[in-house]
């Protein structure tokens, strides 16, 4: 596609970004036939197409006002369009530039820096966010609706399994991310994840100056906050892995995805671009790392599983499937320890959780968290998993069957045949 | 017809003088009077009027003609629809209808005085009936969408754009879409039974049925491919038809494109009718190649895919007669497909071939032409030709069994004067393709695009009876003007530019 940038841009590195990526554009509209909110409202403004149209605008140097930035805020950034596209257009870095233009070109409201800056300080703080979490539990009868659907009932972590193992002569160890929301939200998770690795010969071990990956504060406009908490994770992992730790484990896969940008967010960073680059290659989702440590254990004779568990559908996250293009390897294991797979339509869109956006956007995101369950239920599961915490916290509160991370069902199928 | 110089690049009333009676306002003043108008009919999200959200509504799937539209309306209910046309009549607004605006002859190019209806707010499939085998669905509803809420029940939508995962219904009855299945199957007007829409005065017409023929002047094929000049569609009629039981594709490889040309004249020749016959030259397969990784043969210079379905035995056969006839006509190498996903696989450098050119080069032109199978190779010959007059590259996309040829001229934008060669390079392929016997659209429409290419097919006698069927319809022109049908004045330019081919004259303007 044609585009001339404004000098004020054409020059510096997001410009020579932005230039080559609209240039990959052919216009074809394929986009739209994959983007959750074109299939809300069928307004081109609200597609990938458009969105590209209203980013190159700007770049342009036509003067944007609160419209494009409110059709640019209801993207998801779920990244289906890139899956989709045949022409091979970057539409999510197109989009963080035009985000970051579109920023410094038009204020936002006082009320939406302060809700924005809350959502950035208070999620990544767990001093903070997990006594709200529990506070919001025991209030949750008297909770507002808004809220009371974004909170499911606290489920019990079990216990981690022994430190010892981490300490054994010849351990393998692997990093799982400290993370911010999950270990308030849902520390099932990591201890269902602690205890499969260690089925599986791994200790696991959580660097104690790591934190929140990073994610939160990229997706809402603060991208120097976001390179900040990098560095710090960068460091802590380092050490780690130069004392033989594997890999970098991650089982939120929103989180996973962003660790592995640190080498593009830190690009321009002589410090930290080489150590970024080391800890881009040793990060694995879950779903990567897993298939073969599983692999003996998911060849043991196993008895039948139970209805609560035989017939399950995996929502794969918008994280996995098209930032990290990880397909069918969830559903491998799954399949691996006696599942049946329950195919459900639209697989391939996203529930509306995307971070922040279900605040953010309370509106588009409820009406898709209704067409993915109304999507997945009619396929009849005993059970729905996912692999990111923003996905099951956005589709469990709404739910009729049970809503969990596919390692606690891994971590429960190996304990039934304990 | 406006304020606007006469002359000006973007004056469309030449073409279309009845637009020209139009009430005199200026454009604020208009613009202040539409918005009046349709506020009342329209929620306030569905009309669009500023230039900040207008102008992404500038082009559809070709976006070498752009045009920013005085105002866009999305209406969500048939009676908005209406409603809109009317008021447009009232006032006198030229209207552009819209589908998914994936379109590649500009058919849904906007009208610089007038409003862009997008259709794709009526997104509802609205009945599926697994015993009749039809589907009754909105205009907006995607073609792809169709046969997957059909396939429940083993049935599915034939016509397969290319574009079909995000083309519309409306878009398809529009421009008579075809695709790579129509050789067996039919264009979208062999697939329709029946539609509703509004003529421009807001008028309600119901064409066609929930059966096969209807009574009267088959007025259906005639709205089926009139490029949005006649009528608004709200609803279509579609048949279904059963899935096959299996389907399987050979791809073909040959050392030479003549060679392969021919071999698609030998099969048919043979009695075969394929499912879908289609060619790829070495450039397009390079180009799809990396991002499908569809396994193919990328040191021949082309390959053809012919696929068969239906029963096993049948196919089996069939599969078996067409390997036999391939190799006959010197094919180097013949892979069958033996799975269902590799069946797709196969097909899906084919159906992403269009927008995969993005992948090695800025910007292409996709030519839509149709000449006799037996003239194949001679095409591909000639259009070697005209990439050396034009220095420019065309990479080769054909339905090569119905003779439906898509030549993917690239080009690059920024550099000045190859969109002009690029422009004349498809001009002189169509203006072959009637010196060949065929015609200078398959299945793309004449859009913006073919105006000149339709004073080569159509003589004055001619074209002025399509004039009379559109004045029958909308007497004062104001659906989708200065689209599909050239004016004489238009020939008469185009005629003009011939003498000086190669030179073009006012190489700035664009040439509508």
């Amino acid at each position: 596609m044609e585009a001339h940038l404004a000098d004020a841009i054409k020059d510096t590195a997001d410009g020579r970004d932005a230039e080559a990526i609209l240039r990959t554009c052919v216009h074809c509209g394929f986009c739209n036939a994959t983007c959750p909110t074109y299939q809300l409202t069928g307004d081109e403004l609200d597609g990938p197409r458009g969105r590209i149209y209203q980013i190159k605008r700007v770049l342009e140097g036509e003067a944007p006002s609160t419209a494009t930035q409110l059709h640019l805020d209801r993207c998801l950034t779920c990244r289906n369009c890139e899956t989709t596209c045949p022409s091979g257009v970057k539409y999510g870095r197109l989009l963080d530039i035009g985000r970051a233009a579109i920023a410094e070109r038009v204020p936002r409201s006082t009320t939406q820096n302060l809700q924005r800056g809350f959502l950035r300080y208070a999620l990544t703080r767990r001093w903070l966010f997990a006594p709200a979490v529990r506070i919001g539990r025991a209030l949750r009868g008297v909770l507002p609706p808004s809220l009371r659907g974004k909170l499911a009932p606290a489920r019990d972590a079990g216990r981690w399994p022994r430190a010892s193992h981490a300490n054994d002569a010849a351990p393998k160890r692997v990093l799982l991310l400290r993370g911010c929301v999950q270990p308030a939200l849902m520390p099932s998770i990591d201890a269902a994840t602690a205890r499969v690795l260690d089925a599986c010969g791994y200790a696991a071990i959580v660097a104690p100056d790591s934190g929140c990956c990073g994610a939160l504060d990229f997706h809402l406009d603060a991208q120097a906050a976001a390179a900040a908490r990098a560095r710090r994770n960068i460091d802590a992992w380092l050490a780690q892995l130069d004392a033989g730790a594997e890999a970098i484990v991650i089982n939120a896969s929103g989180c996973s995805a962003m660790v592995k940008d640190y080498a593009h967010l830190l690009r321009d960073d002589p410090l930290y671009r080489d150590k970024a680059q080391r800890v881009v290659a040793a990060t694995r989702d879950l779903a990567e790392f897993l298939p073969k440590p599983l692999q003996a254990l998911a060849a043991q004779p196993r008895a039948p599983l139970p209805e609560t568990l035989h017939r399950v559908a995996f929502h794969p996250p918008c994280t996995l499937q098209h930032a990290q293009k990880i397909t069918g390897a969830v559903e491998g294991i799954l399949s691996a320890f006696g599942a049946e797979l329950a195919p459900f339509a639209e697989a391939h869109l996203c529930c509306g959780s995307a971070g922040t956006y279900s605040i953010l956007q309370p509106e588009f995101s409820q009406r898709l968290r209704e067409r993915k369950l109304e999507n997945l239920q009619r396929a009849n599961p005993a059970m729905i998993l996912s692999a990111n915490v923003g996905c099951l916290g956005q589709l469990e509160p709404a739910a009729q069957v049970p809503v969990r991370h596919w390692i606690e069902w891994i971590d429960t199928v190996l304990q039934l045949g304990r | 017809m406006n304020s606007r110089p006469a002359g000006s690049a973007r004056d469309y009333s030449i073409m279309n003088p009845s637009v020209a009676t139009a009430p005199r306002y200026d454009a604020d003043a208009r613009r202040f009077v539409l918005r009046q108008a349709l506020s009342d009919v329209l929620p306030v999200q569905c009309l669009l009027t500023g230039a900040e959200e207008t102008t992404p509504f500038e082009c559809d799937g070709l976006s070498a003609f752009r045009q920013v539209p005085f105002a866009v309306a999305l209406p969500e209910t048939e009676a908005q629809v209406r409603d809109v046309l009317r008021a447009c009549h009232d006032l006198k607004i030229p209207v552009v209808a819209r589908g998914a605006g994936t379109g590649l002859s500009g058919g849904a190019m906007p009208h610089a005085d007038g409003l862009v209806l997008s259709l794709a707010k009526l997104n509802r499939i609205l009945e599926l009936d697994p015993v009749a085998c039809t589907a009754r669905v909105e205009p907006g509803v995607r073609n792809l969408a169709v046969s997957e809420a059909a396939a429940p029940h083993g049935l599915y939508y034939a016509p397969d754009p290319s574009s079909q995962i995000a083309c519309s219904i409306g878009g398809n009855v529009a421009e008579n879409s075809g695709g790579v299945h129509c050789l067996k199957y039919g264009l979208t007007v062999h697939n329709v039974l029946g539609l509703r829409g509004y003529t421009i005065d807001g008028e309600a017409v119901t064409l066609g049925g929930a059966a096969l023929d209807a009574p009267g002047l088959d007025l259906l094929a005639l709205a089926i491919g009139s490029e949005g000049l006649l009528l608004v569609v709200t609803e279509v009629t579609l048949k279904l038809i059963p899935k096959p039981k299996i389907a399987q594709v050979v791809m073909a490889s040959f050392d030479d494109v003549v060679k392969a040309g021919d071999a698609v004249a030998a099969i048919v020749a043979a009695g075969i009718i394929p499912a879908g016959l289609e060619m790829m030259d070495r450039k397009a397969t390079a180009a799809v190649e990396p991002f499908v990784r569809a396994g193919y043969d990328l040191n021949a210079e082309a390959i053809l895919l012919a696929e068969s379905d239906g029963t096993l035995e049948e196919v089996a056969d069939e599969i078996a007669e067409i390997e036999r006839v391939l190799r006959a006509a010197g094919s180097t190498q013949c892979i069958v497909s033996q799975s269902e996903a590799e069946r797709l696989k196969f097909w899906s450098g084919r159906k992403n071939a269009f927008p995969a050119a993005g992948r090695i080069s800025p910007d292409y032109y996709c030519m839509d032409g149709t000449i006799p199978r037996k003239h194949l190779g001679r095409m591909l010959r000639a259009i070697e030709e005209m990439e050396k007059k034009y220095t420019l590259r065309c990479m080769n996309v054909f339905h090569a069994g119905d003779g439906n040829l898509h030549p993917l001229i690239l080009f690059d934008a920024h550099e000045p004067g190859e969109w002009e060669r690029a422009d004349r390079f498809g001009a002189d392929i169509l203006e072959l393709c009637v010196a060949l016997g065929g015609t200078i659209t398959g299945e793309h429409g004449v859009g913006v695009e073919k105006l000149g290419s339709m004073c080569v097919q159509f003589a004055p006698a001619e074209r002025e009876a399509f004039f009379a069927i559109k004045r029958a319809f909308d007497a004062d022109g104001l659906l989708n003007p200065g689209k599909a049908i050239p004016t004489l004045a238009r020939c008469a330019e185009y005629g003009r530019m011939h003498v000086h081919a190669g030179a073009l004259p006012f190489a700035d303007l664009p040439r509508f």
